[in-house]
């Protein structure tokens, strides 16, 4: 395995805006701070910009900018502090409320301001930082009774690809609710479009497949448990459930959660190996390196699973290698930590 | 002493009647306990019209009817006998967040007039939607509706009514816990179990055992130890992410060709084994579970820094503990 490639950090700007309301804080709190749907109700509105600095694998800094959306503050991103908000972004989130009024894409009577202020912070963006990704999320779906849902999303893509100026071909347009994992799907888009050098890894996780026979071997980040990446055997790829890494994000997020709330430990790895034992497929998430966990899936039988611990065991020094490399570069990160 | 029969037996069903007034909660409830209805999702709920029967735990012979608001349930037009025979228990729900002053009349009239004909009928109180009143009115609040229930019975000439009270919310584990509850008042073999999960807990070195109902998450039994909201939570919680992984991963997969036969053997020993599921945290917590029968599974907490070492033994006194109560279940 390659492994002497030395892999620098990145750090990456984020905005996340959108009108108030729409659900952005709610969002980040749930992917990176750990809280769960329920508890969003009571986040107040973000005054001004509020930043975060999260650390995605060894070697991705991820600085989310949560921009309050309430006029004035839009206002002022798009005059005084235009330079200082639309320089150097790495991605833009922006999130629709599907229930806003105000999103209609000048139909008569109504107004279209949702999509009108979309339209001036792309100009922004495109003045700014042409290069950066643009991902829009129609936010709040499970408010959308089932049956209505594609149409509304078709009729909110176009309506807001039309706006999307230059970079209307590269926009990534997802449907989310925080109630479930539809939130771990976009998000999981977005991050992995920042990741560098994936192919180290995964070139590490196929050795995984293949030594331990697995049907499936996916890698989640320790704290978000989005999914990195992920391999499948022959078998595994005729698995019908399409949806199942974001449901796995969701699945164990949730539980990561629940064991934390009962442990009331602030250590983020809350859980050394989870193991499903059953007649068709045994199971294993098991901590892997500092930062990440992977899940191996595999056909039943307790020698099956004994042998399958221990080469996850002998793969754990493997990627720590891996992530070392990716390391290397870190030492800013660390200082800034210490502190 | 129990007036029902064994579970399992005769045609006899066990009943339980949810009742409330209209917008009480009384079918988010049966639908997020029952039907694995997504809390915020009752919001979509329309009004119950008929009275809904439904056979909702499938490791014994029960059923639920939810019983909509409007009706007067002591009126004379309806065959009240058909509907207050044969029940074990009733939940009256009380919307805590609202006027509860009506619903507690209603409440304790009707258990003036069924006590008389239906002595045996157990009742709960779900003071409910206790999630939107805050903290500081909470205890409050369940403290009131406690007491002016008892007040108002004791008014009535009933000194120690047969009422159980339970604060819940849809939005947590507390409407789960309650059922549990409820639930086990109506399992006669209560005592036998716990005995048995006792033992187990003791030779384990387990915290807090459980044997949940795996559809419902309700628990149908515990060690005696104190109950504890957390290691309850925790367990359904971690049965939750189980079964949907198990949603995920339980396809049928292709046969291989190049199974030889005596392959096929080892693979069909496989295939009847029991789902057995372990998470052990960074802290030393452990939490064990196996599935008992198609319906129900045991669950065990420990602080046991060993228990992994350990896991051969654990494994064989499980093993002895789910023959006896196979035999108990057997025999009804
Ligand atoms: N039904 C539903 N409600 C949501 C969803 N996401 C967020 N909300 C609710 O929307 C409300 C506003 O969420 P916030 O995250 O504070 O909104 P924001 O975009 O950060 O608003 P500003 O900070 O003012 O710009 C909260 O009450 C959330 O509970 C969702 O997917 N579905
Ligand atoms: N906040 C809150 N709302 C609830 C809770 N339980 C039910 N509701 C809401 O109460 C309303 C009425 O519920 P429903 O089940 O139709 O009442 P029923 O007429 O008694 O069957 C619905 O909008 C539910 O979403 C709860 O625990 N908390
Ligand atoms: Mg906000």
């Amino acid at each position: 395995m390659e492994t002497s490639k030395k892999v620098k950090q990145q750090k990456k700007k984020v905005l996340l805006m959108g009108k108030s309301g729409a659900g952005k804080s709610s969002m980040r709190s749930i992917i990176f701070s750990n809280h769960v749907a329920k508890d969003v109700r009571r986040l107040g509105a973000t005054i001004d910009v509020d930043k975060k600095r999260v650390k995605f694998l060894g070697n991705l800094l991820l600085d989310i900018w949560d921009c309050g959306g309430q006029d004035a503050f839009t206002e002022s991103y798009l005059t005084s502090q235009k330079s200082y908000v639309f320089g150097d972004v790495g991605v833009l989130i922006y999130v629709f409320d599907v229930e806003s009024s105000d999103f209609t894409d000048g139909a008569r009577g109504h107004s279209d301001r949702d999509l009108q202020t979309y339209g001036s912070i792309i100009a922004a963006l495109d003045e700014y930082s042409p290069n950066a990704r643009i991902f829009t999320l129609v936010h709040k779906m499970d408010l959308v009774a089932n049956e209505y849902r594609n149409e509304v999303i078709r009729s909110k893509t176009a309506a807001i690809t039309a706006r999307s100026g230059r970079f209307a071909r590269r926009i990534g347009t997802y449907a989310t609710s925080i109630w479930d994992e539809t939130l771990y799907r976009a998000w999981g888009s977005i991050v992995n479009s920042l990741i560098p050098n994936l192919d180290i890894v995964e070139e590490g996780l196929k050795d995984l497949q293949r030594v331990t026979e697995a049907e499936e071997v996916v890698l989640f980040e320790q704290n978000t448990f989005l999914t990195v990446t992920r391999v499948s055997s022959e078998i595994g790829d005729e698995n019908p459930r399409g949806d199942r890494y974001e449901r796995l994000s969701n699945i164990i997020k949730t539980f990561k959660n629940s064991l934390s709330g009962y442990t009331e430990s602030n250590s983020s790895h809350q859980f050394d190996s989870f193991t499903i034992k059953t007649g068709i497929f045994n199971l294993i998430i098991n901590r892997l390196t500092y930062n990440t966990y992977v899940l191996v899936v595999f056909p039943p039988g307790e020698a099956e699973l004994q042998c399958a611990r221990l080469n996850i065991l002998s793969a754990k020094d493997e990627f720590a290698r891996i992530e070392s490399v990716a390391e290397g570069a870190d030492d800013d990160f660390r200082n800034l930590r210490g502190k | 002493q129990s007036l029902l029969p064994p579970m399992g037996f005769g045609k006899h069903k066990p009943k339980m009647l949810l009742m409330g007034l209209k917008r009480s909660g009384k079918s988010s409830i049966s639908n997020v306990v029952f039907h694995k209805m997504a809390p915020h999702e009752t919001l979509f709920l329309e009004a119950t019209t008929a009275i809904q029967k439904q056979n909702v735990m499938k490791f014994m012979d029960f059923q639920i009817w939810d019983l909509p608001g409007q009706i007067d349930y002591l009126s004379s037009s309806l065959d009240s006998n058909s509907v207050f025979s044969d029940v074990g228990g009733i939940v009256w729900v009380i919307d805590a967040q609202d006027n509860y002053l009506e619903p507690i009349s209603r409440f304790t009239s009707a258990v003036v007039a069924l006590t008389e004909l239906y002595p045996s009928i157990r009742y709960s109180v779900f003071i409910h939607k206790t999630d939107s009143i805050t903290e500081d009115y909470r205890e409050d609040t369940i403290r009131d509706v406690m007491q002016k229930i008892s007040d108002e019975l004791f008014d009535e000439g009933l000194e120690n009514p047969p009422v159980s009270y339970f604060p819940t919310s849809i939005y947590d584990h507390t409407i789960f816990e309650a059922f549990s509850k409820v639930i086990q008042g109506l399992v006669p073999q209560l005592p036998t179990y716990e005995t048995l999960l006792d033992t187990v807990a003791a030779s384990c070195r387990f915290q807090k055992v459980y044997i949940f109902e795996v559809t419902s998450k309700v628990y149908i039994a515990s060690d005696t130890k104190p109950s504890d909201l957390s290691s309850y939570e925790l367990c359904s919680d971690f049965i939750n992410a189980i079964m949907d992984m198990y949603g995920l991963y339980s396809w049928d997969r292709p046969k291989t060709s190049s199974i030889s036969p005596m392959d096929d053997e080892r693979h069909q020993d496989v295939g009847a084994q029991t789902v057995e599921a372990m998470v052990c945290s960074a802290r030393g917590n452990t939490v064990y579970l196996r599935e008992l029968n198609a319906f129900l599974v045991f669950i065990g907490v420990s602080k046991e820094p060993n228990f992994q070492k350990e896991k051969a033994m654990v494994d064989y006194n499980i093993q002895m503990f789910q023959n006896t109560l196979l035999r108990v279940l057997d025999r009804g």
